[in-house]
């Protein structure tokens, strides 16, 4: 089954410890009004965090993050992905407050975008395109 | 980037680079076999193409069909609010005790404004999600009315050839009582809080008769007591006749987990009157005719868009503006020919 989805899915969640949860939600609303369907999960582990992506059949996932720890647990939530066959299949997205310096790292370990700041239309926007990518190098791997 | 107010916007969206995923088509049956030997990400594929409705999720229906039926179906019903997300979380923790296998479909409304959805059942969940034993999906409602979504049948389905022994299903809960997950559902719990009012909603929601178990959560506040002995007045002024199953009304207190090993009692309970009565057969046949009437409209539904290609429909509606014809007989000249169009593609296949 490669046709597109009709919509698109997007999983929220914040890594253990995090307490702050007004970004999330905020992108949330922001995400529901551009049409997505968002699920929120609320803080969890990494591995578990994928485990819920497989099952709710995620196209995206976007963690929240204030508190650091970004590129430790952003690694292992890299590699349970990796593990469980959804690295590439996935959108990943990175938010919140983190040194600007970790960007270029967040990159390498596999996340599409991170924001540090963002508004609307451009976190909207720059899921669409990335799932769009995502779906038509999918469809072009499967032919 | 600058934006008014001097607020600095730092935005970098990455181009994903350009990867070959894994092969994603199925042959034929290959989603079957993976969901019966226990393949997780199968089945949540499966079931995001019956959302869709896919002809491929709708055509796997017809070989994961024969696999199913072995699974108990639970619906959990109530106002917003009223505990159920909680209720359901206690309920998987407890059936895992017990060494069975759960599944929890959670339907949440999507905005009529905006097409999308905040689905937020899961949080309550989450402790269990990450149970190889259990298997949670959050489905939006699209449009469907009723509680539930329209692939709540489908999904069941999918659930249980994954092998689940039981399956949950949360309502909406858009503040009416939903009928539709008693014709969905083994048993239906529906849940009520004190102080929200539910009595007078339900004496003319006709929940009296749809609801199996009565659960009155929040008990820890006050008021479940006056509203338990409203709700068997009310009971009592039911006509009954022997044999039928008199609810059980269960109070809880989902937040500190108490009640959840009765109303799992209550559940079991009733399991055992319906089968003890020859009901649950009945129960599962109007389910299946319910399946089989969506399954055929569906199905038609696909064809009648079929038509409305090319200049075909817009004949008919020129002679309609024309008044030439009117759409009834429209309709019967259409249908005619829908008819020789469905027994070729039958043949062909
Ligand atoms: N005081 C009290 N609050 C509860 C109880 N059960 C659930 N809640 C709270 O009620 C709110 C709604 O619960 P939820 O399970 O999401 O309800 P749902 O909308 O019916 O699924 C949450 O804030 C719960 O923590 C209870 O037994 N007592
Ligand atoms: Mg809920």
């Amino acid at each position: 089954m490669a046709q597109r989805k009709s919509k698109i899915k997007v999983l929220l969640a914040q890594f253990p410890l995090e307490s702050h949860n007004r970004g999330i939600i905020t992108v949330a609303g922001m995400l529901k009004d551009a049409g997505m369907e968002v699920v929120l999960i609320g803080n969890d582990l990494p591995e578990r965090i994928i485990e819920t992506a497989i099952q709710e059949d995620a196209d995206v996932v976007g963690i929240s993050t204030y508190c650091g720890g970004e590129l430790a647990l952003g690694a292992d939530l890299m590699k349970s992905a990796a593990e469980k066959g959804i690295k590439e299949s996935t959108v990943f997205l990175l938010g919140g407050i983190f040194p600007p310096h970790n960007m270029a790292r967040l990159k390498e370990l596999g996340f599409s975008a991170t924001f540090l700041a963002a508004d609307r239309a451009e976190i909207v926007s720059c899921i669409q395109k990335a799932v769009a990518e995502k779906k038509s190098s999918a469809q072009s791997g499967a032919a | 980037m600058i934006c008014p107010g001097g607020v600095v916007y730092n935005l970098i969206c990455l181009s994903p680079t350009v990867i070959v995923v894994r092969a994603k088509i199925e042959t034929k049956m290959g989603l079957t076999k993976k969901i019966l030997a226990g393949d997780v990400s199968a089945a949540a594929r499966l079931i995001s193409g019956l959302e869709d409705e896919t002809p491929d999720a709708l055509d796997e229906m017809s070989h994961l069909y024969p696999h199913t039926g072995k699974a108990y179906v639970v619906g959990i019903t109530g106002s917003p609010g009223a505990g159920k997300s909680t209720l359901t979380s206690n309920l998987i923790g407890h059936f895992r005790t017990q060494a069975m296998t759960v599944g929890v479909i959670a339907v949440d409304p999507t905005s009529a404004f905006t097409g999308g959805a905040i689905l937020g059942d899961r949080i309550r969940m989450q402790e269990h999600g990450a149970d190889k034993g259990v298997f949670i999906r959050s489905l939006a409602t699209r449009g469907w009315v009723g509680g539930l979504a329209r692939a709540t049948l489908g999904v069941i389905r999918v659930m249980d050839a994954l092998g689940k022994d039981i399956i949950l299903v949360e309502t909406v809960g858009s503040g009416q009582i939903e009928i539709d997950i008693t014709r969905a559902a083994d048993s239906t719990v529906v849940v009520l809080m004190p102080g929200a009012g539910d009595e007078i909603q339900m004496m003319k929601a006709g929940i009296l008769e749809a609801a199996d178990i009565f659960v009155i959560n929040k008990a820890d506040r006050g008021g479940a007591d006056a509203l338990k002995t409203n709700l068997e007045t009310m009971l009592m002024m039911k006509t009954q006749s022997a044999g039928t199953w008199q609810p059980g009304i269960v109070l809880t207190e989902a937040i500190y987990d108490r009640g959840t090993v009765e109303l799992a009692a209550e559940i079991f309970r009733h399991r055992e009157h319906l089968t003890a009565h020859g009901e649950l057969a009945k129960r599962r046949k109007a389910r299946v005719k319910l399946e089989l009437m969506e399954t055929l409209e569906s199905y038609l539904k696909d064809y009648i868009h079929d038509i409305d290609k090319g200049d075909y429909l817009e004949n008919f509606v020129d002679a309609l503006s024309e008044g030439k014809t009117d759409p009834l007989s429209a309709t019967r000249e259409i249908t005619s020919r829908l008819a020789g169009d469905l027994c070729r593609r039958h043949d062909d296949k």
